[in-house]
């Protein structure tokens, strides 16, 4: 039996009540029991029962050094151990283990709940107003004739078609006489002009560049084009009319091309750009470039065809003129009529726009004002 | 065309078809009725009334009290307010229950204390056109002939129970601008017979002592004259006026009427001369003189030329062919003998003088697109019926009739096969025959080499038709467009694909509204001083803004030659709307040319332009603020640059002082190989201040010059194996030295290893010289195949060094 320099508060051991025993001996108390056993009993309940109450991660720590520590009291009891029997040993080595660890989860579990509870105070300083705005991205937008272009450009290239542009001015020959509009045709008067000087003008219609297409080609088929482009007439600018405006017009010739599949074609823009139960109307009309030329009305987007103010309760709403390329036509851009046909057909990319968006004057695309360019913001 | 319902009545049968249904079977067969109007505004109740007694009212001056017959047993008395109004009038009379336009209904009443059972109408309550109406009708109640009958519903007497047909016609359906040419498109829509109008003239006076020379014989084919003697003019039957006035003519007396109403009949203009005033007889169709004069109808002086067409007698014009007659022979109160013209004069020359002399007549409208010449003598011969009808004039005998020339029927030939190739159909002879048989054309139609030959005689009625495309039409539009098949072209097929510029377009696009820019649209015609104030990218070129010839106003009268000039214009209409943050691009033609008077096409070019101002970052509560300067423009295309692929170590930007409207210190020439394709900076202050706006940032590029450049493809590297090694230097310098020659001697001093040099620092401040910078880089080195020693490094920083040194480049550490 050794007492290694331990005080003589050692030698008392707390009781569950926390009162302190004097003991004499180390291995038995007064009344014979096994001391150590006792005492790591009587630990194992003040080290619970004081953790219990721990709030803070410091008093935590602290009460760690003093019951786990080097210097702690699990230490000190088990500097008695020496004293045990060879018997007694193991059984007391296990006690003291079991306290150990019983000692150790509780002060992990507290530990645990402190850290918790701070994460939580410091996620709830952190909270931020989730409705204020967040940082603006400027998002740019494409002009709504633009995206009228590329929509219709996307839509005929899956049916086969190229895209051909030419020059804005032009000359009378491409833009007129090409198209079978010699110098004192009537139908001149339709299409007032912007002549520069007699034989050059700035384009009333894209129609010049299919006969520059068609001259490029040297008579070789299929020639199948859409000219997207602006054009100029001599009007003055209102709701309805602007001097410069956007034309898409199409051209296919090749063998055995049809009036039928004019049809076919415009039924399929029809569908893709104004939805699949679209349907479309064709009227006789006239253009010089053309015979037979039609007129092609769409069912009306506003109505469905019911009857409505803007397609003045016809159900029908005209959209565009088409028809088959007028043998003369071909003939001077060097097709052989006998040989070939083809159809062709143009419309106005603002009449689209208007129809597709419901914008209400013509003017607005080309005022650029912010406030209607960034409607235009999804795609 | 206005096109009476009734009327139409008379040429072909349309009892069971309404206004609107006979309307939609035109317009879907190609005469497209723009409108339909009722000419019954609102009225009923309305009946002829005689007014039996007029007394002034006893408590007011102008209100009369009259007693007013009106068929019925007991007379009406109405307290009427008109001054006109007067004992023995035939008058309309709204009864007591009866509605006028504007769902107007009148009441028994009392006006100053007398009771009114009704009211006397005038045209304007009616709701007649009264603008047709002589100046005596438009005011006051509206007085009706004698022979009205009294009690007769108004609106059956005043031609009101109609509707009128407003055609829209296409320039080569001219044979609709008359009734008869509408009979027969109706006749072939609906395949009925078309009902001539009466010809027949009793040639009860004497022998026509008319003499016709044509002179200009390539201006005029024919001219037919009939003459009469002992015609009574006055006023056109009810009925006659009705019509005209629904075709919106405005009736003159019962002769002129018949020209105009024959004339909407046959779509052939005549005109009826006062023969006293014709000297012996004798026409003259021949070509004005220089500087001769005219005075028309309306009492205009008109000064004719030497390719005017004239009737003439042997000493004086007296009408100006086809466009109008002159006041001296005018057929007026009192003419007896009269001369009445039916003639073929060509279009060109008709269009070419309406043109000069700035008039547009009905007759003209006709002349100009071309008339039919087998109808000059039934038209004569209608006018004649009807002259003699309503005048009581004799009708002399004979029609002198001169003719030169005779403009035969043409005849064009079409195959089945054709019509059905064209039309993509499957139609049979029979159908096409009955077709050109319900628009009586002649046809001759044989079996020829597996197909049938259809050979057609067009009637000069229908000078539209020349070609075998146009009887395809003809057999589409009455086949009916909804009957052909909906097909996609077959045979040869090519791939749909964009253009690589096309291509390209799109991606700068994208780029530059993925970047927050909004694309704009604007007028290629600018005004030529504003367009001035700005510069292209060809300064060097003695570039001249092509002028229209006829502009419709300043403002849009040159073709533009740079874009920034547009772009301006687009920020302060934006601007004075109290939008202060803007970012705008634009892609479009811009048109050059060097020449004064063009004579050939201008070069265009494909330029994409940028405006930014006010802050790029709108105004937001977390207080960032990003204010649009040099470098957010240049940053924006730099990355546009990287993502056309053009390598930035070709790129330069050059400053340049000189470009027009830009600041000179803070605008640089944008350059690849030493070409310049573009430029951007701040616009010169006192352009800004010119067009109040802020400090305003713009950039020009020549896209085709730029996509010369442009290469999409991604090359791909491997990922590095090896680390790299990061040097960084702090540099100072003289201010005004460009940081572009530092990277450049850094990467001409580094050799094969440089992976990067980044600027990440400039400073300017207290804390060095005032005419230096300090200016920071970061260098990364890297092997491909190996880790970098620290002596090659050394080696490599020590070269950097030295070239910088000499330089005259001072190392901060």
């Amino acid at each position: 039996m050794s007492n290694q320099g331990g005080t003589a508060d050692k030698y008392f051991v707390p009781d569950f009540m926390g009162r302190k025993f004097f003991c004499f001996s180390l291995t038995k108390d007064c009344k014979g029991e096994i001391v150590v056993q006792t005492r790591l009993q009587q630990m194992k309940e003040h080290a619970l029962d004081k953790l219990k109450h721990v709030a803070e991660a410091q008093e935590l720590q602290e009460l760690r050094v003093k019951f786990l520590g080097k210097k702690g009291e699990l230490t000190e009891i088990l500097r008695g151990m020496g004293a045990l029997s060879a018997e007694e040993r193991p059984k007391i080595g296990q006690l003291v283990n079991e306290v150990r660890e019983a000692i150790e989860e509780t002060i992990a579990s507290k530990q645990n709940e402190i850290e918790k509870r701070i994460l939580e105070a410091k996620l709830a300083k952190q909270t931020i107003d989730v409705t204020l705005p967040g940082l603006p991205v400027a998002t740019g937008t494409m002009h709504p004739l633009t995206r009228i272009i590329e929509e219709l450009e996307d839509i005929f290239i899956g049916l086969g078609f190229e895209v051909a542009e030419g020059p804005e001015v032009e000359l009378d020959h491409y833009n007129f006489e090409m198209l079978n509009l010699p110098k004192d045709h009537p139908a001149r008067d339709m299409q007032d002009s912007f002549y520069i000087t007699e034989e050059i003008l700035l384009r009333t219609q894209t129609s010049p560049v299919q006969a520059r297409t068609m001259l490029k080609k040297e008579g070789k088929t299929p020639v199948k084009i859409i000219c997207p482009g602006k054009v100029y007439r001599r009007d003055d600018d209102d709701a309805t009319h602007s001097h410069q405006f956007t034309q898409m017009e199409g051209l296919v010739v090749g063998k055995n091309i049809s009036m039928s599949d004019l049809k076919g074609t415009l039924l399929t823009f029809a569908r893709q750009m104004f939805g699949e139960d679209q349907q479309i109307r064709l009227r006789p009309s006239f253009f010089p470039f053309t015979e037979p030329s039609v007129e092609v009305d769409l069912q009306c987007v506003i109505c469905h065809g019911e009857g409505c103010r803007v397609c003045k309760q016809t159900g029908w709403i005209e959209i565009l003129g088409a028809g088959m390329v007028h043998p003369r036509v071909l003939e001077m851009a060097g097709y052989n009529p006998q040989e070939v046909s083809g159809f062709a057909f143009g419309m106005g990319i603002e009449r689209i726009a208007m129809l597709k968006y419901g914008v209400e004057d013509i003017r607005h695309f080309y005022t650029n004002d912010v406030r209607f360019l960034r409607q235009f913001n999804r795609s | 065309m206005k096109v009476s319902y009734q009327w139409l009545k008379e040429y072909v049968d349309i009892n069971d078809l309404t206004p609107q249904e006979l309307a939609e079977k035109l317009t879907r067969s190609g005469i497209e009725v723009e409108g339909i109007e009722s000419l019954n505004a609102g009225v009923t109740g309305v009946v002829i009334g005689y007014v039996q007694e007029r007394e002034k009212h006893p408590d007011a001056d102008r209100l009369s009290v009259c007693k007013v017959d009106v068929g019925k047993e007991e007379l009406l008395q109405i307290v009427c307010g008109a001054p006109n109004v007067a004992q023995g009038q035939k008058v309309p009379v709204a009864m007591i229950g009866a509605v006028l336009p504007g769902d107007f209904k009148i009441k028994k009443s009392k006006l100053r204390g007398v009771e009114s059972q009704g009211m006397i109408c005038s045209a304007k309550e009616l709701g007649l056109n009264d603008k047709l109406l002589s100046k005596d009708q438009q005011e006051g109640i509206l007085i009706l002939p004698e022979d009205a009958e009294l009690g007769m519903d108004a609106t059956e007497y005043l031609g009101l129970d109609d509707h009128v047909l407003e055609l829209g016609l296409t320039p080569n359906r001219s044979d609709c601008l008359s009734m008869l040419g509408v009979a027969y498109e109706v006749a072939a829509i609906l395949g009925r017979e078309v009902i001539f109008p009466d010809t027949s003239v009793e040639e009860n006076g004497d022998a026509n002592p008319l003499k016709v020379d044509i002179v200009a014989t390539e201006d005029c084919y024919q001219y037919a004259g009939r003459h009469f003697t002992g015609a009574t003019i006055k006023s056109a039957p009810q009925w006659m006026k009705n019509r005209l006035m629904a075709a919106g003519i405005r009736p003159i007396n019962n002769v002129v009427d018949v020209t105009n109403y024959v004339l909407l009949e046959y779509g052939q203009p005549l005109h009826a001369f006062d023969a006293k005033e014709v000297a012996d007889h004798h026409i003259v169709v021949r070509l004005g003189q220089e500087g001769e004069k005219l005075t028309t109808l309306d009492d205009q002086e008109r000064t004719l030329d030497e390719e005017t067409l004239v009737i003439a007698d042997p000493t004086k014009g007296l009408a100006v062919a086809g466009v109008m007659g002159g006041a001296n022979s005018e057929i007026v109160s009192g003419t007896e003998e009269i001369i009445l013209e039916s003639a073929y004069f060509t279009p060109k020359t008709i269009r070419r003088t309406a043109k000069m002399l700035g008039m547009r007549t009905e007759g003209c409208v006709r002349w100009e697109k071309g008339v039919d010449q087998t109808r000059v003598r039934q038209a004569a011969d209608r006018a004649a019926h009807l002259i003699q009808k309503l005048s009581g004039a004799k009708v002399s005998k004979g029609v002198v009739d001169t003719t030169v020339k005779v403009v035969e029927p043409v005849t064009v030939s079409v195959t089945l096969e054709k019509i059905n190739i064209h039309l993509g159909t499957d139609m049979d002879a029979s159908i096409v025959a009955d077709i050109f048989s319900r628009l009586q054309f002649e046809l001759d139609q044989k079996e020829e080499a597996g197909t049938v030959l259809f050979t057609v005689t067009v009637p000069t009625r229908r000078g539209d038709i020349t070609l075998s495309e146009d009887l395809i039409e003809e057999v589409a539009r009455l086949f009916g467009y909804d009957n052909i098949p909906t097909t996609l072209p077959g045979g040869e097929v090519i791939q749909g694909s964009l253009t690589r510029e096309q291509k390209l377009r799109r991606m700068v696009r994208n780029h530059l509204i993925g970047a927050g820019l909004h694309e704009t649209v604007s007028y290629g015609l600018l005004h030529p001083d504003k367009l001035a104030k700005f510069s292209g990218l060809q300064d060097d070129r003695n570039l001249r803004p092509v002028p229209l010839a006829m502009p419709l106003s300043e403002e849009h009268s040159v073709l533009r030659t740079n874009l920034i000039t547009s772009l301006v214009g687009t920020a302060m209409y934006n601007k004075n709307r109290q939008t202060h943050d803007l970012a705008f691009f634009e892609l479009g033609q811009v048109f050059l040319s060097e020449q004064e008077q063009l004579n050939e096409l201008p070069e265009e070019r494909l330029y994409l332009g940028g405006l930014l101002t006010g802050n790029f970052i709108s105004v937001n509560w977390m207080g960032v603020k990003a204010p649009v300067d040099f470098y957010t423009v240049k940053g924006l295309m730099e990355s546009l640059l990287s993502r056309l692929g053009i390598n930035q170590q070709s790129v330069q930007y050059v400053a340049n002082s000189e470009r027009k409207g830009m600041h000179p210190g803070r605008t640089a020439d944008v350059q690849i190989d030493g070409k310049t394709v573009g430029f951007l900076g701040q616009l010169h202050p006192q352009s800004e201040k010119e067009f109040d706006l802020d400090e305003t940032f713009v950039f020009q590029f020549d896209l085709e010059e730029l996509f010369q450049y442009a290469n999409t493809f991604n090359d791909y590297k491997l990922l590095p194996k090896y680390p790299a090694i990061t040097r960084d230097f702090a540099l100072v310098v003289d201010r005004s030295m460009p940081v572009a020659k530092l990277e450049k001697l850094i990467r001409e001093a580094s050799g094969e290893l440089l992976e990067s040099v980044t600027l990440f620092d400039v400073y300017m401040g207290d804390r060095i010289a005032s005419d230096k910078k300090s200016v920071a880089y970061s260098i990364v080195y890297r092997h491909a195949e190996r880790t970098l020693q620290d002596e090659e490094i050394q080696q490599i920083t020590a070269k950097v060094i030295e070239a910088l040194t000499e330089a005259g480049v001072e190392l901060r550490s």
